[in-house]
């Protein structure tokens, strides 16, 4: 939510455009090609085009639910339990140094 | 229930016979966990070449199939299904086996804990076969989207087994397990039931942990059981449900016995007093003319037992496919950032290098499917700044009226029916180009789930066109599952009296 789509357009659900989706992609993370790029804007275009009707009845006076049965407080007891050990905490890891996860550089060489 | 007589296997055989069965055979000591689980360790090797339901199958099987012998023999108080196999779809995360959620990005990783469902049927000294495949991160009606290639429906090797635990239906469709577990987010539990002509039940949210279920939608998830009778899901249910600390949307409810629901509803005379509620929106003329038929002959021997049957009408469910695809897609795309190439699963270097980011968007690019993409990027549109409000604020507005149209329909009715989906099992690669295609068949399955309530899929038949199972999906209001065992129990009853068989001895044998 703190990073918004460029050119957000008054009428909702339109067609979404290359560039939005290649937007998308980088704020998920996911790498594209262009011709992945021009597949999925056609295809979500047509899957935005159907889901666009909850606005239909989603009115004012409806509260959302987020949640099918709300729980309020879900407290435990703050005692002590088992947890894993470095070992196996570590032992799916793509790269570790043993008792870290080794991960690759988060600042680029300009920074 | 007789074994099965025909070609499916053996007559007699120990991969024949229901959990139920095989627990009192087990129990009387006529025969070994050992004899039991070596019996579906080959029905396994004789047809999975075939059916494709296993991922990874336990090497420990047999040993642990010992360990249980050893105790019954020692005279040690075991649970009602000690010995008995069970297979496990692959998205729970089982100590000591695999669990890829059927993504390549998961591919090989052992996870350092059980779900608290499979800790709690090795608890009960269960044994596992394996895990099952299934659609990428549970995402998709097919199992096509399964990194690892698409499972194949028993009835016919060429149509889809339903998605997303299509291969946990299709393991008990095709006697290579008496009883799997699922998960259910849109369906995934009851779809693939119905196409597979098991049975299948997406218990009430919260009614069962969630813990060590690699989470699709957490709003929509729930682990339920998969079978070829109503009694063994609720006998699976009676132990993998309840109350988890580690749960924190875990129900806190005691429950009542499921497996005495589904005795009590196997022997109950008839069905008088029940008020059976026909939801007209999920009864709809688009759908398969063989599945309508069975629906509403089946409606006319629940009628025929005594029950009112009532039509009531759900407006808002026209709405519900719609609003799924906005939640399911928000939830994932959140749910599914955790696979950042740092603390487990895959990495790829980007070729030259590059920064933490280059690297993430390397790995994820190589380790989703085109589903998983398409969703992630969905749900991250959804999310963004400009449309929130249009698409997942009205979606979660959508849920509430969805919630109001069940409760009204069940101050009308005890019970709701449906067809459990719109059709019999589609031929693989028929959909698989077609999103929005394979997101309607969920239709039928997705109001469940955003109401968070209970629902049942049973076989009601092969439909006359092309000679494919067809379920009924049954509903009850949260935390009402026990109505569904009940009546699901009933209506086996009902049906297999009607058949003289059950639906599944009349499988094709694959071998």
């Amino acid at each position: 939510m703190s990073e918004s789509t460029p050119a957000p357009r008054e009428s909702e659900g339109a067609a979404l455009t290359p560039d939005v989706v290649r937007h998308l992609a980088e704020l998920a993370r996911i790498g594209l090609t262009e011709d992945e790029i021009v597949k999925l804007t056609g295809e979500l275009g047509i899957i935005l085009a159907s889901i666009d009707k909850v606005s239909e009845v989603a009115t004012a006076d409806v509260p959302g639910t987020s949640h099918p049965i709300p729980l309020i407080n879900v407290y435990r007891d703050d005692v002590p339990g088992p947890t894993l050990t470095t070992a196996e905490a570590l032992a799916g890891a793509p790269d570790h140094d043993g008792s870290r996860f080794r991960v690759t550089a988060i600042l680029g060489e300009e920074q | 229930m007789a074994a099965p007589t025909n070609a499916t296997g053996t007559a007699g055989a120990l991969n024949t016979f229901t959990a139920a069965e095989l627990a009192q055979k087990l129990d009387s000591g006529e025969v070994s966990s050992v004899e039991v689980t070596q019996a579906h360790l080959d029905r396994i090797a004789a047809v999975d070449g075939g059916v494709h339901a296993f991922l990874h199958l336990n090497d420990k099987a047999l040993e642990t199939a010992a360990s249980v012998d050893a105790k019954r023999k020692a005279g040690e108080k075991l649970g009602l299904l000690a010995g008995v196999p069970i297979a496990i779809k692959d998205v729970l995360c089982t100590l000591g086996m695999p669990s890829t959620a059927g993504s390549r990005i998961l591919e090989g990783w052992v996870p350092p804990y059980d779900a608290t469902v499979v800790a709690r049927l090795r608890a009960a000294n269960l044994v596992l076969l394996g895990k099952t495949n299934m659609d990428e991160f549970a995402m998709g009606s097919s199992t096509e989207f399964s990194a690892y290639g698409a499972t194949h429906n028993p009835w016919d090797l060429d149509r889809i087994p339903g998605g997303s635990g299509g291969g946990s239906a299709a393991a008990v469709a095709a006697f290579e397990a008496p009883i799997a577990l699922g998960s259910d987010t849109g369906g995934s539990i009851r779809q693939p039931a119905a196409v597979t002509g098991s049975v299948g039940v997406k218990p009430t949210y919260g009614g069962v942990s969630r813990y060590g279920a690699i989470a699709l939608a957490s709003s929509l998830d729930q682990v339920g059981p998969v079978s070829r009778t109503v009694l063994d899901a609720a006998l699976v249910h009676d132990i993998i449900g309840g109350h988890d600390p580690r749960d924190s949307t875990s129900l806190t409810d005691t429950w009542p016995s499921f497996a005495d629901a589904a005795r009590a509803g196997a022997l109950q005379e008839n069905l008088k007093g029940l008020r059976i509620g026909v939801v007209k929106e999920l009864d709809a003329p688009g759908f398969q003319a063989g599945v309508s038929q069975r629906f509403h002959e089946t409606l006319a021997i629940l009628e025929g037992a005594g029950a009112e049957i009532v039509e009531v009408s759900a407006p808002n469910f026209d709405y519900a496919v719609a609003a799924y695809y906005l939640i399911l897609p928000a939830e994932a795309s959140s749910n599914l950032a955790k696979f950042d190439s740092v603390r487990f699963g895959l990495r790829v270097n980007p070729v030259g290098g590059g920064t933490v980011e280059d690297v993430m968007s390397a790995t994820r690019e190589a380790g989703f499917g085109p589903e998983v993409k398409r969703r992630i990027i969905l749900g991250t549109y959804a999310l963004s700044a400009g449309y929130y409000d249009a698409y997942y604020g009205s979606a979660q507005k959508v849920r509430t009226l969805i919630q109001r149209d069940f409760a009204a329909a069940f101050a009308q009715a005890d019970v709701l029916v449906s067809p459990a989906a719109p059709t019999t099992a589609f031929r693989l690669g028929e959909k698989v180009e077609d999103p929005l295609a394979m997101y309607l068949n969920d239709v039928t399955t997705i109001p469940a789930n955003l109401a968070g309530i209970p629902g049942m899929s049973l076989p009601m038949g092969l439909a006359p066109e092309d000679g494919l199972p067809t379920g009924i999906q049954i509903m009850a209001p949260a935390r009402a599952d026990d109505r569904l065992y009940k009546l699901g129990a009933t209506l086996e009853r009902l049906l297999v009296d009607k058949w003289g068989h059950t639906l599944l001895s009349q499988a094709p044998a694959l071998t």
